[in-house]
């Protein structure tokens, strides 16, 4: 039990130490960055703030990971989650209950990742371009739904999801923090996680040792459009309206990114959903602390993109084979060295 | 002995070794001038690799290559091809939407003032193009052309940078009969100019029409080299797919005893274009050899028996009862395993574990709800390490880094935890060491003996007489011989394999 749980630490130690090498440096720029307070039965703070902006980014990643892990991509959350968004508020001002809504909603994520499960495991199209249909058009479909204006609700419950608080947290990041535990114990008590991992590794051999592939590839296409469908509650109970035209826009890129930085390989396989959540976690904490740090917010994209950069060129092949072979190096060198003294 | 001046390329004692295997054992290789010489085997005979040794596409580990009696040491294409060796792939490596002469001329285009001179260039594709009996219009896409103009444009074009020597490498696997003849002519007109040329295919006629001599490989080994005149087409197949050995070990085998009942029935079992419909009885403690030449429709038999692609003729019984196999899943449901050929593409989970890769098919089997526990993964895995000396540091380690004996073991590893009833093996010994093939064929040995029934393909045909109790025959894509008792020897199934091909080829 106690090597199970190293080695899960030991595969979340780079994120975590990014993680903190971030929060550290925002904190020199800006004092007050760890100070929290409660107010109104809640916490405030910055922290707080990192854990309730990030909410959607990390809700995306969820999904994203199940999909990169089967050797695919998802390029349409942002727009589902305008869809979803859009559904949301048009189900509620239209007089639906807040649990029919839901309901609805969730129903329409989950029919969105069914599309892109088709196109990708039984037309066999690339889940880039199948993935690429849905988000090009989700957003016409969902301006189709709040008929082009920024549908808006006033519907406490509705915006109890957005900006309620529940135990001292903000409600967006007890929704997170138990779907990604939902997530990860159902993937990892199964045996579901194991074979998404195989059919991302070798689809082909998977399918020959009767795995039950256009099924399990379809399952997530299909999580992924629920995450996407959450997070468009929480994005349009957050500013109390559906905007077709900005809910999420761009997002898919981040959850992507969120995913990368997790460590989990584009070219499926091994996954973490542990590790994506700290990835997102990770952005948001760019995001936040580029803004408190009092930098243009223009910085932010550059930053990003920097960071991005640095993250890649370390996993790429090139860095790692220099790295192995500097430990490498290191390693034959010592026992000679400690000789020669 | 030959002297220097007989070849015009030399390679002698040529080895390579990829990891787990070794692709080619001191092989020699010589190449006169003004000869066809064709270069056989099945696959994984080592062909490709030593054309790729001698073009410079792969380093060599051992050998030399004397090319005119000097020693050369290619680093890569384009090096070979301007010490004088060009190659011509089945794929041909040329652009489809440039013109005829600039195809010709890639790389090398006459200049005038520093710009191309297309003028020159157009003249001088037409003069080089004389020269094979060709009149095109250069200046148009070569895309307008037919495959077989493709090849003579990359024979052309292989032909004037080189001009030594020229490697073909299954030209005519997508020609038709008049396109061969074409391409024939060619080739006869160059090896009068005294370029010597390799010829790859796996159409026997062929090597028969065009070659003067043959080099046959088998595991990365030499055969022998021999006068195509003089060499009789079935000891030309007996050299291909071995038998050397196959008598002694027909003669130390036992009988064995499979008047046990039919347990599976196929009838008029086929698919279209992939293998015609045969019928099939499978006893319980039986092996069924499958043999024939490559793309006999041996690997079509047991992807359709497996369901990985679907029948759409004829029927299956199960101790009587009629079943679906329509895709591996249910065919796994009643107890059927399949080691697919192709062990990378098909067979491991690179990155998975060994554990991983050994319990993936049971796993799948009982399905996502029900996972087999960490201990339980633990004990199958480490059974099975134990019990098929699967070298390994430990069960944890990527699959990807066995060796490929070791892999083949994991896959068979992999069935054997499902508890099947009938396990298809195809080509089971292909690309792995000596060691690791005699441990495969004793467990092979070992199954059956357990009641098991298994059907197995191999190029090996002293491999298949060892252990089948049966052998089926296979050639065009239909099954056309059933060996059984005293009847499974190396000379009976050669035999039967050559004679369909006689009659194939008149």
């Amino acid at each position: 039990m106690t090597a199970i749980l190293r080695s899960y630490a030991l595969r979340l130690l780079p994120q975590l130490i990014a993680l903190a090498a971030i929060l550290l440096m925002v904190s020199f720029v800006f004092p007050g960055f760890f100070r929290l307070e409660i107010q109104n039965g809640r916490l405030y703070g910055s922290l707080i703030d990192i854990f309730n902006r990030g909410a959607p980014v990390v809700l995306l990643a969820i999904g994203m990971t199940v999909v990169i892990a089967t050797k695919g991509i998802d390029l349409s959350v942002g727009a589902v989650m305008a869809i979803c968004g859009a559904v949301a508020a048009s189900s509620i001002t239209s007089g639906h209950s807040l649990a029919m809504t839901l309901l609805i909603t969730l129903g329409t994520g989950i029919l969105c990742g069914l599309w892109n499960g088709f196109l990708v495991a039984v037309l066999d199209i690339q889940p880039i371009i199948a993935t690429l249909v849905l988000m090009v058009a989700g957003r016409g479909i969902a301006q189709l739904v709040t008929e082009g204006a920024i549908l808006t609700f006033n519907d406490p419950g509705l915006i109890f999801l957005g900006s309620g608080s529940f135990a001292w947290l903000p409600l967006p990041v007890l929704i997170w923090l138990a779907f990604g535990i939902l997530v990860a114990l159902i993937v990892r008590k199964t045996a579901l996680g194991m074979l998404i991992e195989a059919i991302g590794v070798n689809r082909q051999a998977s399918t020959l040792s009767g795995v039950l592939t256009p099924v399990l590839l379809i399952a997530a296409y299909m999580l992924s459009g629920l995450c996407a469908a959450i997070a468009g509650i929480i994005a349009a109970a957050d500013i109390k309206g559906a905007d077709a035209n900005n809910a999420g826009l761009w997002l898919e890129l981040d959850a992507i990114l969120a995913v990368v930085i997790g460590g989990t390989s584009l070219l499926g396989g091994r996954f973490s959903i542990a590790a994506s959540v700290l990835g997102a976690i990770i952005i948001q904490s760019i995001n936040t602390g580029i803004l408190l740090s009092g930098f243009p917010p223009e910085f932010n994209l550059i930053i990003k993109a920097a960071i991005i950069v640095f993250i890649l060129v370390l996993q790429s092949p090139p860095a790692r084979n220099a790295l192995t072979f500097v430990a490498l190096l290191r390693a034959s060198r010592k026992p000679t060295e400690r000789q020669a003294r | 002995m030959q002297t220097v001046g007989d070849n015009l390329l030399s390679a002698t004692r040529i080895d390579k070794v990829f990891p787990g295997a070794k692709a080619l054992d001191k092989v020699d290789f010589h190449l006169r001038r003004g000869e066809v010489h064709a270069l056989l085997g099945e696959n994984g005979a080592g062909k490709s690799t030593l054309v790729k040794c001698l073009t410079g596409a792969y380093r060599r580990d051992g050998g030399m290559i004397l090319l005119d009696g000097v020693e050369v040491d290619p680093r890569d294409t384009f090096n070979a091809q301007k010490l004088g060796i060009g190659t011509v792939y089945q794929e041909v490596n040329l652009l489809p939407n440039l013109t005829v002469a600039e195809n010709l001329f890639l790389g090398r285009q006459p200049r005038r003032f520093g710009f191309v001179d297309v003028r020159a260039m157009n003249h001088q594709a037409r003069a080089l193009l004389e020269n094979y009996e060709l009149d095109l219009d250069v200046t148009r896409a070569l895309d307008s052309y037919s495959v077989a103009i493709h090849q003579v444009v990359a024979i052309a074009r292989a032909v004037d940078l080189s001009g030594k020597v020229l490697i073909l490498d299954e030209p005519t696997a997508s020609l038709d009969a008049h396109e061969v003849e074409m391409l024939f002519r060619i080739v006869r007109r160059l090896k009068a100019r005294g370029l010597g040329i390799v010829f790859i295919t796996h159409f026997l006629e062929q090597v028969y029409e065009i070659s003067d001599r043959i080099t046959v490989l088998r595991n990365g080994q030499l055969v022998g080299t021999r006068d195509t005149a003089t060499l009789e087409r079935r000891d030309l197949i007996s050299m291909m797919i071995g038998r050397e050995l196959a008598a002694e070990i027909h003669s130390a085998r036992k009988e064995p005893d499979v008047t046990g009942p039919v347990r599976y029935r196929f009838k008029d079992y086929g698919r279209k274009g992939h293998i015609s419909p045969f019928d099939l009885d499978v006893r319980a403690g039986e092996v069924v050899g499958i043999a024939g030449l490559l793309g006999s429709g041996r690997t079509e038999t047991a992807e359709i028996l497996f369901g990985a692609h679907r029948a759409d003729s004829g029927t299956a019984e199960l101790g009587g009862k009629a079943v679906q196999l329509s895709s591996p899943r249910r065919a796994i449901v009643h107890r059927f395993g399949f080691c697919p050929e192709d062990r990378k593409t098909a067979g491991i989970v690179g990155d998975l574990s060994v554990r991983e890769n050994i319990v993936l098919a049971l796993q799948a089997r009982r399905g996502w709800t029900r996972p087999i526990s960490r201990t339980e993964q633990n004990r199958l895995a480490d059974h099975y390490i134990r019990a098929l000396d699967i070298r390994t540091v430990d069960r944890e380690k990527p699959i990807r880094l066995l060796s490929g004996g070791n892999q083949q073991k994991a896959i068979l590893a992999r069935w054997l935890a499902t508890e099947p009833e009938f396990l298809i093996l195809d080509e089971p010994t292909r690309g792995i060491d000596v060691g690791a093939h005699a441990e495969i064929v004793r467990l092979i040995e070992g199954l059956r003996e357990k009641g098991m029934s298994l059907m197995v393909i191999s190029s090996e045909i002293e491999e298949l007489v060892a252990y089948s109790t049966r052998i089926v025959v296979l050639r065009d894509r239909q099954h056309v011989a059933s060996l059984e008792g005293e009847r499974i020897t190396a000379d009976q199934i050669i035999e039967a394999i050559a004679s369909a091909n006689e009659r194939g080829a008149a």
